[in-house]
């Protein structure tokens, strides 16, 4: 117990670090970007109807004239303090734009997260069980396709066809247009939900089933196998008794590595189905010069990431025997 | 009495890609024939390389797909067919591999002995077969990683035991084991047999293998180049030349080496495979050479010691 507490907290200092060094990273970004946010928020055309005392105003409010390192310690400061300031693109508290964001961001990827999980790591498991046969030519043929695929050009196919041709499903947002957001029901937001968490669960499969396969493959040759079979197990004991167990462990680093394609995905999807979730408001924040929110949306996903990486470790000492009775006998 | 195993002419080759998209059929295992019969232990004996390990996936029907497989095994008495051996193969016959990792590293010792089942007789008889080879019941709840070497391979005897097999199949049991556990391992086959069933004891040494084995097939390059009674060796009545050059290369029998090295898969062509190495070796060595009976035993050699020319 006490090597897995020193354990976690040597990797909470470890995402301390990570999350100073993300943000740094992501406000030098912006700060050498190009654009200028009087001009990308304001427009050149208002900009020059303006008085030098309203346009001073405006550089006052996007940071124009505040030297880099002073604004970066600011906004670390508060940050530290808990305050993650005010978006300057929604002129609301950055924990709430990114508290709504995040929460309509979940359901596509926890629904995404978990499809591409189970069905990646089922189509895998066959492919690799039956390695060279007809099953795995067709996944493999799949999973090459998907993989070659952009996820936002799956996105746009999507979308013509179920929501433009066939009229299924809406052709963007997360809730009715129009409705207001007491009558907004569960049944409201799946339906939105929909189309864009199947484009992350299809290109998410496509990845996880082609690792997966080629562990399953390796299993499937290594000598506990032979030995198995030399004992009259059948192919399906061999697989569910052997082959799943020894599956599971590269399978939950590679569920939990997969949060990071799964976030970058939504990203570009939230973009396509003008999804107002996190995504799409990184891409608005980034634009739009918006730092605060974009230093706070970097922060938080990072923090998500490493989160699926430490319970990846943290549940690799609860399923690897290696581990679990080493740390028991020390 | 009727054998238990029979195996005449075996062969195994593999469908290799040679170059482009030609396929090469690669023998690795030539004219190999065999008898165990019950209460027998017999060995075969040969470096590493020659194709021992594939003989016990052939008899137990596990070859890989790309394999090719001629000659027959007769099994009590009836032919092996590969339907046969899917049915016998864990029960009548069963194989103790090599080492540890033929155990799953993630499955504990006594689930991984019961095959699955989970029922009171399974699990009394886990432990029974595990105490009849001084493994405590605490084994049970160990993983393969938790085992010394010499329990592993008692863990391993003990899955063959827990079947009641006809047929033992013994691949390499020892090695890395030291000269102790490796007798005590080795006796363990000879207490299967002396039970009743037969062991087939495939091994690279020579030494050790005579301790136990009642008969000794000689391996080269994928042929049996000899057969003959255990008393034989010590009686210094040997037949082939490459078994010679196998005695007098252990240690007690002066660690004498030959120059050159076994011809791998493919190298082999019609005639003697150890002609090349052969002190004795003539150029008829590289026609024909049957495999004959001779003082008891079995020999592919032309000028066999102790034998005059056919």
């Amino acid at each position: 117990m006490k090597h897995r507490l020193m354990f976690t907290g040597k990797k909470l200092i470890r995402m301390v670090l990570l999350l100073l060094g993300v943000s740094l990273a992501a406000f030098l970004l912006m700060s050498a970007s190009p654009l200028d946010p009087l001009q990308t928020n304001v427009g050149q055309a208002a900009l020059g109807t303006m008085s030098q005392e309203q346009i001073a105003k405006l550089e006052d409010y996007w940071g124009v004239n505040t030297p880099p390192v002073e604004r970066y310690l600011g906004w670390l400061g508060d940050f530290i303090r808990g305050d993650m300031g005010t978006s300057l693109l929604y002129r609301q508290p950055v924990s709430t734009v990114i508290g709504q964001r995040l929460q309509s961001s979940l359901w596509l990827m926890a629904f995404a997260w978990v499809i591409s999980g189970v069905l990646g790591l089922t189509l895998g498991v066959i492919a690799g069980a039956r390695r060279g046969k007809l099953a795995d030519k067709l996944i493999r043929g799949y999973c090459w396709l998907i993989s070659s695929t952009p996820a936002f050009w799956l996105a746009l196919v999507l979308l013509v066809i179920f929501s433009v041709w066939l009229g299924l499903f809406p052709i963007g947002l997360s809730v009715p247009i129009g409705a207001d957001a007491a009558s907004v029901t569960l049944s409201d937001r799946l339906y939105h939900a929909f189309l864009p968490a199947l484009t992350l669960s299809i290109t998410g499969v496509a990845n996880i089933a082609m690792h997966t396969r080629e562990k399953m493959a390796d299993i499937m040759e290594s000598d506990y196998v032979l030995f198995a079979k030399a004992r009259g197990e059948s192919t399906r004991s061999i697989v569910l008794r052997h082959g799943l167990r020894n599956v599971a462990l590269p399978a939950i680093t590679l569920q939990f590595a997969s949060i990071s394609e799964i976030f970058g995905g939504s990203v570009l999807v939230e973009q396509v189905f003008s999804y107002p979730g996190l995504g799409q408001a990184a891409v608005n924040a980034g634009l739009g010069s918006d730092l605060p929110l974009l230093l706070g949306i970097t922060v938080v996903s990072a923090a998500i990431v490493f989160g699926g990486n430490l319970i990846a470790d943290l549940l690799y000492g609860v399923v690897d025997p290696k581990i679990r009775r080493g740390v028991a006998r020390k | 009495m009727q054998p238990i195993l029979e195996v005449k002419d075996l062969s195994i080759s593999f469908t290799q890609y040679g170059r482009g998209t030609k396929q090469v059929l690669l023998p690795v295992i030539q004219d190999l024939s065999l008898t165990i019969a019950p209460g027998q232990v017999v060995a075969v004996v040969g470096s590493s390389g020659s194709g021992k390990s594939l003989l016990a996936h052939g008899i137990l029907g596990i070859l890989p797909y790309n394999s090719h497989m001629a000659g027959e095994i007769t099994f009590l008495g009836q032919p092996l067919t590969p339907q046969r051996a899917a049915a016998v193969r864990g029960k009548e016959i069963v194989l103790v591999p090599q080492g540890v990792t033929y155990l799953d590293p993630l499955m504990k010792v006594g689930p991984q002995i019961r095959k699955g089942r989970r029922d009171q007789a399974a699990k009394a008889a886990s432990r029974a077969v595990l105490e009849r080879y001084g493994l405590g019941t605490d084994t049970e709840e160990r993983y393969p990683f938790e085992l010394s070497g010499g329990m592993a391979r008692r863990v391993l005897i003990a899955t063959a035991a827990a079947a009641t097999p006809k047929l033992v199949i013994a691949d390499e049991p020892t090695p890395g084991l030291d000269a102790r556990s490796a007798k005590r391992v080795l006796s363990h086959f000879r207490e299967l047999a002396d039970g009743g069933a037969g062991v087939l004891l495939i091994t690279h040494d020579l030494e050790l293998a005579l301790t136990i084995s009642h008969r000794v097939a000689v391996f080269y390059a994928g042929e049996t180049v000899e057969e003959a009674n255990a008393a034989d060796f010590t009686a210094g009545k040997l037949r082939h030349p490459y078994t010679r050059a196998l005695w007098n290369a252990l240690p007690q029998n002066g660690f004498v080496p030959i120059p050159g090295a076994q011809p791998g898969p493919g190298q082999v062509g019609e005639g003697c495979p150890f002609a090349p190495r052969c002190p004795k070796g003539r150029p008829e060595c590289l026609g024909p050479v049957p495999y004959r009976a001779l003082d008891g035993g079995l020999v592919r050699c032309l000028y066999p010691e102790g034998g005059e020319r056919p």
